[in-house]
C-alpha cells in the first residue's frame, strides 16, 4: 500500500474485517480454555503493529525443572510474523 | 459446481432468492429441467419473484406431511420449459419439515432433475439446516459490505462442517463507481477475506426491483447488466469459460488484476 494514497473507508473495513474473522474463526472450534483465551487477546494486541501467520502461531504453558526440585512455568509464545506495519495502531 | 445446489448468504437481503430465480431461468433457457425449491417456510418470497404466486395449490410441507404427491406441488413454469418450483408453505414454520425429509425431497426430485437449486433463507437455524441437507454444493452470496461477509464467512465455516467444501461466491449488488472512490469492497478485497472461489459478479441495477415488480427474472431483460451477470453465473455453472463482465471501472478488481 503506497505511503501516499491516503486510507479509503473500504482500507479502513477490510482491516476491520480480517481481525473480526480470525475471532470468529477461533471461537466457532469447541475450545475456549485460558490458551485459547491468552492467544485471542495477544493477536489482538499485536496485530496492530504486525501481521501475524495465526496458522502456525502457538501458545504453551510449560514447565522447566528447577535445581531443588520445584517447577517454574513459563508462558511460551511462537509467533511467527508476515509482515511488520509502518507506524502501528495509528496511522499507516 | 455439482448439480443440487443451495443458495445461501447468512445475512438476509444479499440476493439469494433473485438469485435463484435467475439461475433457474437461465440453466432452463440452456435446455436443463432445473427444480427450485423454497425452503423459507412462512416467508415463502420465491414464488411472487417468479411471478407464480397464483399458481401454488400444494407447497413443501405438503408434500414432507404426505397430503399431496411431489407431482402435484411442483409447479411447471410455462414461460421457461424445464423450470419447476416446489414453493415453500406461508403459515408454518421451519420445524414443520427436517433435514431428513428435505434428503428425501432432494433424492426424489434429483431422479427427474439435471438441476436442483435450494434457495435457502438467512439464518443458520432450521431454515439452513434444511436447506443444505440434501445439497452437494454451495453458492455463496455477498454484498461487499463488512456485516454481509463476515456472515458469509460463518456459513462457509459452517457447510464445510456439515461436509460442504464444494462453495463458490457471488458478490452481488456490486457499485463500480463507489469501488473506484474507494468506498465499497473491491472484488479481490473480499476474495482474498473469504478465501473462496469467485463464480460471478453481479451490479447493482434498479432492472432487478421492476423485474421482481413484473414478476420475471432480470435475465430475459436485455438491458439487465445484473441480468447478463445472471446468465453468465449460469453457462459457468454448465462448466463454460465466460469472461466477466467489463463494468466500466478500472480497478475494480482492486490492486490485483486478474484477467478472468
Amino acid at each position: 500500500m503506497s505511503r501516499f494514497r491516503k486510507k479509503t473507508t473500504s482500507d479502513i473495513a477490510i482491516e476491520r474485517l480480517k481481525l473480526v474473522l480470525i475471532h470468529d474463526r477461533m471461537g466457532t472450534s469447541p475450545n475456549s480454555n485460558i490458551i485459547s483465551m491468552i492467544k485471542k487477546d495477544i493477536i489482538d494486541v499485536i496485530s496492530s503493529y504486525v501481521e501475524i501467520d495465526v496458522d502456525n502461531f502457538e501458545v504453551e504453558i510449560t514447565k522447566v525443572p528447577k535445581p531443588n526440585n520445584t517447577y517454574e512455568s513459563k508462558l511460551v509464545a511462537n509467533i511467527p510474523i508476515k509482515k511488520i506495519k509502518q507506524g502501528g495502531r495509528d496511522s499507516f | 459446481m455439482e448439480n443440487t445446489i443451495v443458495v445461501t448468504s447468512g445475512k438476509g437481503g444479499v440476493g439469494k432468492t433473485t438469485t435463484v430465480a435467475n439461475l433457474g431461468a437461465g440453466l432452463a433457457l440452456e435446455g436443463k429441467k432445473v427444480a427450485l425449491i423454497d425452503t423459507d417456510i412462512g416467508l415463502r418470497n420465491l414464488d411472487v419473484v417468479l411471478g407464480l404466486e397464483n399458481r401454488i395449490v400444494f407447497d413443501l410441507v405438503d408434500v414432507v406431511e404426505g397430503t399431496c404427491r411431489l407431482q402435484q406441488a411442483l409447479i411447471k413454469d410455462k414461460r421457461y420449459p424445464g423450470l419447476f418450483l416446489l414453493p415453500a408453505a406461508q403459515t408454518r414454520d421451519k420445524m414443520a419439515v427436517s433435514p431428513a425429509q428435505m434428503r428425501d425431497v432432494v433424492a426424489e426430485l434429483e431422479k427427474e432433475m439435471d438441476y436442483v437449486l435450494i434457495d435457502c433463507p438467512a439464518g443458520i437455524e432450521q431454515g439452513f439446516k434444511n436447506a443444505v441437507a440434501g445439497a452437494k454444493s454451495a453458492l455463496i452470496v455477498t454484498v461487499p459490505e463488512v456485516s454481509s461477509v463476515r456472515d458469509a464467512d460463518r456459513i462457509i465455516g459452517l457447510l464445510n462442517s456439515t461436509g460442504i467444501d464444494d462453495v463458490a461466491l457471488i458478490i452481488n449488488r456490486i457499485r463500480p463507481d463507489l469501488v473506484k472512490k474507494g468506498d465499497m469492497l473491491a472484488i479481490d478485497d473480499t476474495l482474498d477475506i473469504l478465501g473462496i472461489d469467485l463464480i460471478g459478479v453481479v451490479p447493482e441495477d434498479e432492472h432487478i426491483l421492476r423485474s421482481s415488480n413484473l414478476g420475471e427474472p432480470a435475465l430475459i431483460d436485455k438491458k439487465s447488466m445484473a441480468g447478463k451477470a445472471f446468465k453468465n453465473i449460469s453457462k459457468r455453472i454448465l462448466g463454460e469459460d465466460v469472461e466477466y463482465l467489463d463494468l466500466k471501472v478500472k480497478g475494480l478488481f482492486g490492486r490485483l488484476f486478474q484477467g478472468k
